[in-house]
C-alpha cells in the first residue's frame, strides 16, 4: 500500500498549472483519479477537491516512494517451458543413437563427416546472421540438426568436404535466403542432399562401404582414407539393397535376350536381399550413414512422438502407403508378391518418414494434412522406386510434397468449433 | 466415455493455495465501487458524495436490461464519485465509501421465509435485484442468462465448478465451505429456467470438492436430475463451450451464439451462491472468494472480500509483496490482465489476484513461427491460431476473419504451448477489436446512408 503514494496526487496537480505537461504517464493516470488514495491515507476526501490543497508541498522528491512497477503484457502470463531450441536440441539428440550405430558399423571416419556437416552448417548460419544482419541466431540449434540430417544422407565413403559443401549449400541456399528459421520451403537438408546427388552423383551414389568394412585386413576402426572402390568385388555387391533389387528385378520380369547366368544370379540377388532382411532393420548392410540403422531410428521417432515434437500421422502414412505399394508391385511374380518389410527397412524411408517429412517447417500443420502429406510422399517414393532412375526416391517425394504443403494447409482449414450442419442438434 | 472436449493443454497447476481455508477479511476502511463491473451498459449513480449508506443498499440503478446494479459493500459516508482505475485498465467512474465501521445493513435485506415456494419470475428479480454477474470473471448480468427467449428453451443447466485456470482455488474453497448452498443455487437456476437436468461439473484434481458436493446434494435432494461429475484436468475445461460440449456433445454455435441455442445455460459455482443468498435473504452481490497467491506475494491465501476492496489492501493481508513481484494479475494467469496500479479495486468477477515473481513471468524471446502447429492441435474450437495472427499483424483483417478470428475465446491454450513464444492472442485479440470497430463503423455509415 505504501508504493502506492499519496504524494503523487498533489504534485502533479500543482504542477497541472505551471507545467502543464507532467511527463510520467503513470503520475497522470493517478493525478486523474479521483479519489486517488489509497485507504486511510491522511486526508484522501480533502484532495478530491478540484484545487490543490495547498501550493506549498512541492518538496524535494526524496521521501517519495517509487510506485510498484509491474509488467504490463498481454495473456496468458505463462508459457510452455518447450522451445523451439529445445526441440531442435532434442531431436538431434535423439539421433544419437543411430549415429553411434553407423560409427560402429562404417568406422570413426562416419562419425568424422557428420561432425563436419554439422559444423559447417553451423558456420554457415552463424556467418550469415553476421553479415546480412539479420535478426536471430545460431542458438535454435536448427542449423546444428540440418547438418546432422545432411550428414546422415550420405555414403560413408565420401570425400569430407561433401558433407561439408552439402550443408553449406542447405544454410546458404535453401534456408538463409527465405528468411531462415520458419521461412523455408523446403526442407535444407533434403536440399543439401539434392544439391550433391546432382553435382557429384558418383560420390553419392557409389561411394557406398559395406558394413564393417574397417575389420577387413589393411583397415581399422580409425581409418579415414578409403577408396569405396577397393570393396567392389564382383561388380555388384558395392549396390545397396535397393539398388541391388531394382536392378535384379528389372532383369528378371525382362529376361529376354539376356544370357541365362545373369538372370540368374538376380535371382540368387533377390533372394540375398530377402534373406537379408534382419541385417536392414539392424543396420549392418550397405547404406548411407544414418539410413541404416531403421531400428535406432524408430526408436528415435517414437521418441519425438511421444515428446510431440512430431505427428505419428506422417510417419504412419507415409510407410503405410510404401509398404501396401511395395507388396502390390514389387514382386517378381506379379502382384502381391513383394515384400512390405523390405520396402520400408531398405533405403531411406525410415529417415525420411520420421526426421525429414515430419520437418515442423515444411509439413502441414493440421491434423487432415498430415496425412495427406504422408500419402503423397509415399505415392511418390513408390513411383521412383518402381518407375523411376534412381532407386531411391525418398528425398525426392518428400521435396515435392513440401511445395504442396501451403496448398494442403489451406485445403485442410479445420471445421470450427460450433460450425456444424444443423442437423446434428440431438435431443 | 471421459467427459471433455477436444484440444486443449496442460499448464502447470500451482494451487499453492488449496489447502488454505477462505479467510474472513475484517472490514475495509475504504471502498471503491465501480459503475461497471459487468459486461454490458454501466449502471447510473442514484447516490450523492456526502450520502450516507448501508451495506447492501443500492448504488447505481442497472443502466438498461443488459446491466447490473451495484451496491454498498460497507456501511458509511460517499466519499467520493468520479473516476478511478479499474481492473480493465481504463478508468471508471467509481463510488468511494468511507466505512463508518458499523457494518449496518440495509433494511430491505431481510430473509423470506417462504423462500422456497418463489416462482421462476420472483426469482430472476431478485437476482436483478442483487445486481448479480458471473463470478467465473467474464461478469455476464446473471439475470439475462436467466430470461432467455421463449423460443429457446433450457432443458440443461451446466455448474462450472472446473476452475481450470492455474494458482486459482477461489472455487474450490467455495465448494469445500459452501457446498449446501451451491446446491440450492443450482435447484434455483433450473427452477427459473425450467430446465430438466443439473450437471455440476469439477476437475479430478479436486477429488475433496466432488465428494463434498455429492454429499450436500444428497443431503439436500432434488426432483429433477441433478449430478455432481468429475472432469479430466484440461485447460480451457472450465470455458462455457468447452464446459457444455464435455457434458452434452453439443457445439454451441459461434458467436453471436448462445449457449441457449443449444439449450445449456452455464454458471460458475460462486454465483450458484450468490443466487441462493440473493433469493433467500434478498442479499446483494457484495462479497466474494478471492485468491490471492503467486510467488510475488508472502502468504498466499484465500479470503473472503468486500467489493470494492483495494487490490493493494488484499495484497497486504497475504503479508505484502516479495521482493520479487513483477506482475499483478487479475484472474489466473491464462487469461487474466496485467495490471499497472494496485489501487484497483475487487470487483464482482474477481476471482483471484496473482502477484508473478520476476522469474514466474519470465517468457521466452519472441521467435519466428517455425508451422509445428501445436497451436492448431490444441485450439479448443479448431482454430488455425498462427495463420490467424500472422493475418491480423500483417494486418489482412478481412482474411483473418474468414479464419474464424471473431471465434476465438482468447484462452490462452495456442500462446502458452507454443515453442516459438509467439504472442497469438494478442495479435488475434487485436484483429478482433479491429475487425470489430470496422463493423461499427461500417454500421454507423449504414444508418447515417439511410
Amino acid at each position: 500500500m505504501s508504493e502506492s503514494t499519496p504524494e503523487a496526487k498533489g504534485t502533479p496537480q500543482s504542477s497541472g498549472s505551471e507545467n502543464k505537461k507532467t511527463e510520467l504517464t503513470g503520475e497522470k493516470k493517478v493525478a486523474k483519479a479521483t479519489p486517488e488514495s489509497p485507504p486511510q491515507k491522511e486526508g484522501a476526501d480533502k484532495t478530491e477537491v478540484k484545487k490543490p490543497p495547498a501550493p506549498k508541498p512541492k518538496p524535494k522528491p526524496a521521501p517519495k516512494p517509487e510506485p510498484r512497477k509491474f509488467i504490463l503484457s498481454s495473456s496468458p502470463h505463462i508459457r510452455d517451458e518447450e522451445s523451439v531450441s529445445r526441440i531442435m536440441r532434442n531431436v538431434t539428440l535423439s539421433l544419437v543413437p543411430a549415429m553411434l550405430a553407423a560409427t560402429w558399423i562404417f568406422g570413426l571416419r562416419s562419425l568424422g563427416l557428420v561432425a563436419l556437416g554439422m559444423a559447417s552448417a553451423v558456420l554457415t548460419e552463424w556467418a550469415i546472421y553476421k553479415i546480412f544482419k539479420m535478426e536471430g541466431s545460431v542458438s535454435d540449434m536448427s542449423a546444428l540438426l540440418t547438418g546432422m540430417l545432411v550428414s546422415f544422407n550420405i555414403p560413408a565413403g565420401t570425400p569430407w568436404w561433401i558433407p561439408v559443401v552439402g550443408s553449406m549449400f542447405a544454410i546458404a541456399i535453401a534456408k538463409m535466403p527465405f528468411g531462415g528459421l520458419g521461412y523455408n520451403p523446403l526442407n535444407p537438408a533434403l536440399v543439401g542432399r539434392a544439391f550433391l546427388l546432382a553435382s557429384w552423383p558418383l560420390h553419392m551414389t557409389k561411394a557406398w562401404l559395406p558394413a564393417f568394412w574397417w575389420k577387413q585386413p589393411g583397415y581399422n576402426f580409425f581409418t579415414w582414407k578409403v577408396d569405396p572402390a577397393s570393396f567392389i568385388v564382383d561388380g555388384a555387391t558395392y549396390a545397396t539393397p535397393l539398388e541391388m533389387t531394382k536392378t535384379a528385378l528389372r532383369t528378371v520380369r525382362n529376361p529376354e535376350g539376356l544370357p541365362d547366368d545373369v538372370i540368374q544370379s538376380a535371382m540368387v540377388n533377390l533372394q540375398n536381399v530377402a534373406d537379408r532382411l534382419i541385417d536392414l532393420m539392424v543396420g549392418t548392410v550397405g547404406g548411407c550413414i544414418g539410413e541404416t540403422s531403421a531400428i535406432l531410428i524408430i526408436l528415435g521417432g517414437l521418441y519425438m512422438i511421444f515428446k510431440k515434437y512430431i505427428d505419428w500421422r506422417v510417419p504412419v502414412s507415409f510407410i503405410a502407403v510404401v509398404a501396401i505399394g511395395g507388396w502390390l508391385f514389387g514382386g517378381s511374380k506379379g502382384a502381391f508378391t513383394g515384400d512390405p518389410l523390405f520396402h520400408i527397412f531398405a533405403g531411406g524411408l525410415i529417415l525420411g518418414a520420421f526426421y525429414m517429412a515430419t520437418d515442423m517447417v515444411t509439413s502441414p500443420m493440421t491434423k487432415k494434412g498430415r496425412i495427406i502429406f504422408g500419402v503423397g510422399c509415399g505415392l511418390i517414393t513408390l513411383m521412383i522406386r518402381m518407375i523411376g532412375g534412381y532407386p531411391e526416391g525418398v528425398s525426392y517425394a518428400i521435396l515435392l510434397m513440401n511445395l504442396t504443403v501451403p496448398l494442403i494447409d489451406r485445403y485442410t482449414v479445420p471445421r470450427r468449433f460450433g460450425h456444424i450442419k444443423p442437423a446434428t442438434k440431438e435431443a | 466415455m471421459k467427459k471433455t472436449f477436444r484440444g486443449g493443454t496442460h499448464p502447470p497447476e500451482f494451487k499453492l493455495t488449496a489447502e488454505k481455508a477462505g479467510e474472513k477479511l475484517p472490514l475495509p476502511s475504504t471502498v471503491h465501487i465501480p459503475v461497471l463491473q459487468h459486461i454490458g451498459a454501466p449502471g447510473k449513480a442514484i447516490v450523492k458524495k456526502g450520502d450516507e449508506v448501508k451495506v447492501g443498499q443500492p448504488l447505481t440503478q442497472a443502466g438498461g436490461f443488459v446491466s447490473a446494479p451495484t451496491h454498498a459493500s460497507i456501511s458509511g459516508k460517499v466519499a467520493a464519485i468520479g473516476e478511478y482505475p479499474h481492473p480493465s485498465g481504463r478508468e471508471v467512474i467509481t463510488i468511494s465509501i468511507d466505512g463508518d465501521g458499523n457494518d449496518e445493513w440495509f433494511e430491505e435485506i431481510v430473509e423470506d421465509v417462504d423462500w422456497e415456494k418463489v416462482d421462476a419470475a420472483e426469482i430472476i428479480k431478485r437476482v436483478q435485484a442483487a445486481g448479480l454477474a458471473g463470478m467465473g470473471g467474464a461478469a455476464f448480468p446473471t439475470h439475462v442468462k436467466l430470461s432467455p427467449p421463449k423460443e429457446k428453451p433450457i432443458d440443461t443447466v451446466i455448474i462450472n465448478g472446473a476452475e481450470c485456470e492455474p494458482y486459482l482455488t477461489s472455487d474450490h474453497r467455495l465448494m469445500l465451505e459452501r457446498s449446501e448452498e451451491i446446491i440450492q443455487g443450482a435447484k434455483l437456476i433450473a427452477k427459473a429456467v425450467g430446465a430438466k437436468r443439473i450437471f455440476i461439473g469439477i476437475e479430478d484434481n479436486k477429488p475433496d470438492a466432488h465428494g463434498v458436493l455429492e454429499k450436500a446434494a444428497n443431503e439436500v435432494g432434488s426432483d429433477i436430475d441433478l449430478s455432481v461429475e468429475m472432469l479430466p484436468v484440461k485447460y480451457p475445461q472450465g470455458a462455457e463451450k468447452q464446459l457444455i460440449y464435455a457434458f452434452t456433445q453439443r457445439e454451441v454455435p459461434p458467436p453471436p451464439g448462445l449457449p441457449m441455442d443449444v439449450g445449456c445455460l452455464v454458471q460458475n459455482v460462486g454465483s450458484c451462491v450468490a443466487i441462493y443468498e440473493a433469493v433467500r435473504y434478498r442479499k446483494p452481490l457484495i462479497e466474494r472468494y478471492v485468491t490471492i497467491t503467486g510467488a510475488g506475494v508472502r502468504e498466499p491465501k484465500n479470503v473472503i472480500a468486500r467489493i470494492g476492496v483495494p487490490v493493494s489492501e488484499l495484497i497486504e493481508t497475504a503479508g505484502g509483496y516479495n521482493d520479487n513481484a513483477a506482475k499483478l494479475l487479475m484472474g489466473g494467469p491464462m487469461m487474466g490482465a496485467a495490471q499497472w496500479t494496485d489501487l484497483i479495486p475487487t470487483i464482482k468477477g474477481t476471482s483471484g489476484v496473482l502477484i508473478l515473481s520476476e522469474e514466474e513471468a519470465r517468457i521466452g524471446v519472441e521467435m519466428p513461427c517455425i508451422v509445428c502447429g501445436r497451436c492448431v492441435d490444441v485450439c479448443p474450437v479448431f482454430l488455425m491460431p498462427t495463420t490467424i495472427a500472422r493475418m491480423s499483424e500483417l494486418e489482412h483483417y478481412e482474411d483473418a476473419e474468414k479464419m474464424g478470428a471473431l471465434e476465438c475465446i482468447e484462452c490462452g491454450s495456442c500462446t502458452f504451448i507454443c515453442p516459438s513464444k509467439r504472442n497469438l492472442v494478442h495479435h488475434i485479440r487485436f484483429g478482433k477489436t479491429t475487425i470489430m470497430a470496422e463493423r461499427r463503423k461500417a454500421q454507423v455509415a449504414k444508418r447515417a446512408a439511410g
